[in-house]
């Protein structure tokens, strides 16, 4: 009776011809033996949700005994890396703008005399919140900390005066999860939409066997590319309307910075994503492969990019990781221009990486295309 | 217009280490019709492919239109009209949208003119609506010429045109090469149809990536040196067991009742036929050897020597 529903013969059958296809294509085989592992490596040492040794800058005019211990007391703490310890006040303000640094520790200069006097002293934190799970570590440890340094460094000489600390919790003083992810998932959308949309589009045409057809007429590489990109930039600056409204009007996020400035920055994200897709259908044979590698590709870029958990917080080989993929760099300029109000100067280094992005990965796909069946 | 359509000489062409071409030398005239032949996988479509700047010659040269195949492919694509094996435009367009989409490939203006006498000319009007992936074979295969023939090429090359096509549009697809032809237009035509074969100018018979014979087919016919005879009535499938690898018999084979026996030597062949013929009472006419007993011998000593 069985034997009509299930049987054990023609079910081996079936189970051996596709175990023999799955072994065919090496592709499919080596991403599911390597991405579990590459992923697992990567993201269990990369991420962390408790961000320490995030880059701060110090404006710190006079730079005496009382302000080293304030320094070496922050660094202590394990969530303060001053790398840049002798800013001034507009230095400082540009590389928190452009998310360089985290945290702008500031001690005024009347800071060691007012301990001196017995006066009580202060200091002042600036720290970007437009992601508020960086800044609240960094936060919530600093009163303590700071006070007993400043005590054991007056020592016995005076009783150890109260200290001040000011935070300016900037960009997003409320510390609204939405105001950080919405923006940033604006760049998410696009990158998965974008990248496996032209990921496929060389691939359908070897699949389908019009390729050879395509091939034999006088098209060149660069108008074939084109003719496969363009209208996806299409699509991009639909989704990119449907984005931006939704974030200001259904999840509120200020729009700081320059409208021109966010969608030119948009613009080149773009182009850079239907290059890459298009790079990778010019590699994949298969739409199934280049479904792959678009993955393969995406999943790093979500968890390294600064998107799902803070970027400074990384170590630094997975931030050095995370530089190689556009998202990161938008996300940078997302954020700069529509929560901070940066202006082209700030942001111009993102720009500079991302046009970058889309040189290279236009050659390489030109390259690659391969002009005969060969 | 002395130099020919088609001019190579010692094409090659491997694929990991495997020889696929081997040194092909070929020569077409303008306004031929020339037949390409071959068993399967012998290598007619690579060597098309390779004279459509499609694949890159490891070995050889060659002149397609005058142009040079390694250096000259875009100018070659200009002028050459190549209809692929397989059904390769796009089955989600239309008739109208895939010709438009050709026309305006090769810059053709105005494309709406382009595209509705190209449409007038091969008899699509009616269908130009009809997604091409919902044709039949026939219907397809005259889309795929009216797309080659489009922009006027000076050389068609068609890689077995009629597969899994009917009788009748077989026959109005010869029609058509043959009134291009007598226009000047030049075809390579690959088939392994014999009744194909015959309507060509001129064939070249490809086996194991050489090319064994060529010339027209009465040429290719008496240069193999075969004579026929046919046996009629009696008992042929006794017959057929017993001349099979006889004396002087080199091939045998059914036609319907009929059984044809080939040999070299035409002595030796009737005297291994006339004693099996008188058992199995069977009559012994002379007949003309075909194409493809031809074709068959060519096989067999191409094999031996590959």
């Amino acid at each position: 009776m069985i034997g009509r529903v299930l049987s054990f013969g023609r079910l081996m059958a079936l189970l051996a011809k596709e175990t023999i296809q799955m072994r065919r294509d090496r592709l499919t085989f080596g991403m599911m033996l390597g991405i579990p592992l590459v992923q697992l490596m990567l993201f269990g040492f990369a991420i962390n949700t408790d961000p320490k040794e995030l880059p701060a800058a110090l404006v710190a005019p006079t730079q005496d005994r009382f302000t080293r211990a304030m320094v070496s007391a922050l660094e202590l703490t394990g969530y303060y890396r001053f790398v840049a310890p002798d800013a001034t006040a507009a230095e400082a303000e540009r590389m928190i703008a452009r998310g360089d640094v985290s945290f702008v520790v500031t001690i005024p200069s009347d800071f060691g005399r007012r301990v001196m006097r017995g006066e009580s002293p202060s200091i002042l934190i600036d720290a970007d919140a437009t992601d508020p799970s960086v800044a609240s570590g960094a936060i919530s440890t600093l009163g303590t900390v700071a006070g007993q340094a400043l005590s054991r460094e007056a020592g016995v000489a005076a009783p150890a005066p109260g200290l001040s600390v000011v935070v300016h919790r900037r960009y997003n003083p409320e510390g609204v999860t939405q105001y950080n992810i919405v923006p940033a998932l604006l760049g998410v959308i696009l990158q998965l939409t974008m990248v496996m949309m032209t990921a496929m589009a060389l691939t359908r045409e070897t699949e389908r066997g019009t390729m050879e057809n395509l091939l034999s007429m006088p098209a060149t590489p660069l108008e074939v590319m084109l003719g496969k990109i363009v209208p996806y930039l299409g699509v991009g600056a639909v989704q990119v309307v449907v984005v931006l409204a939704a974030s200001r009007l259904v999840f509120g996020v200020p729009f700081v910075g320059s409208l021109t400035l966010i969608l030119a920055g948009v613009f080149v994200f773009v182009m850079a994503l239907v290059i890459l897709g298009y790079l990778i259908s010019t590699v994949a044979r298969t739409q199934m492969q280049a479904m792959q590698i678009t993955f393969f590709f995406f999943l790093p870029s979500l968890m390294l990019s600064g998107f799902m958990f803070p970027y400074r917080g990384m170590p630094g080989w997975a931030q050095a990781l995370g530089e190689i993929f556009p998202l990161t760099h938008f996300l940078r300029l997302i954020r700069a221009v529509m929560l901070k109000g940066a202006g082209l100067a700030t942001v111009s280094g993102s720009f500079l990486v991302l046009g970058l992005f889309v040189l290279v990965l236009a050659l390489a796909a030109l390259t690659r295309f391969r002009k005969t069946l060969d | 217009m002395t130099e020919p359509a088609i001019a190579v000489t010692g094409l090659t062409k491997r694929f990991g280490g495997r020889v696929v071409v081997d040194r092909v030398t070929l020569s077409v005239a303008r306004g031929e019709i020339a037949g390409f032949l071959g068993p399967n996988g012998s290598g007619k479509t690579t060597t098309i492919r390779m004279m459509c700047g499609l694949l890159e010659p490891d070995g050889g040269e060659g002149r397609v239109l005058g142009h040079d195949i390694r250096r000259e492919r875009r100018a070659i694509k200009r002028r050459v009209g190549y209809m692929t094996q397989r059904f390769s435009f796009y089955e989600d367009l239309t008739i109208e949208e895939n010709l438009r989409f050709v026309a305006g490939l090769y810059g053709m203006r105005p494309v709406a003119r382009a595209v509705r006498d190209t449409l007038a000319d091969l008899g699509l009007t009616s269908r130009r609506g009809q997604l091409a992936g919902a044709l039949s074979g026939g219907w397809k295969q005259r889309l795929a010429l009216a797309a080659c023939l489009m922009h006027k090429p000076d050389l068609l090359l068609l890689d077995e045109p009629t597969a899994g096509v009917d009788p009748k549009a077989r026959r109005e697809f010869w029609d058509e090469i043959h009134a291009r032809a007598a226009e000047g237009l030049t075809v390579l035509v690959s088939t392994h149809y014999m009744d194909e074969a015959e309507r060509c100018h001129r064939i070249a018979y490809i086996s194991y990536g050489r090319l064994v014979a060529h010339g027209t087919v009465a040429e290719v016919v008496a240069g193999a040196g075969l004579s026929t005879l046919v046996l009629t009535g009696g008992r042929t499938a006794e017959a057929a067991r017993a001349l099979d690898g006889a004396e002087g018999v080199e091939q045998v084979a059914h036609f319907g009742a009929t059984l044809h026996v080939v040999g070299r030597d035409p002595d030796r062949l009737r005297r291994a036929v006339a004693p099996v013929a008188a058992e199995m009472g069977a009559r012994i006419d002379p007949a003309e050897t075909s194409l493809e007993d031809v074709f068959i011998k060519l096989m067999g000593e191409a094999r031996d020597t590959a």
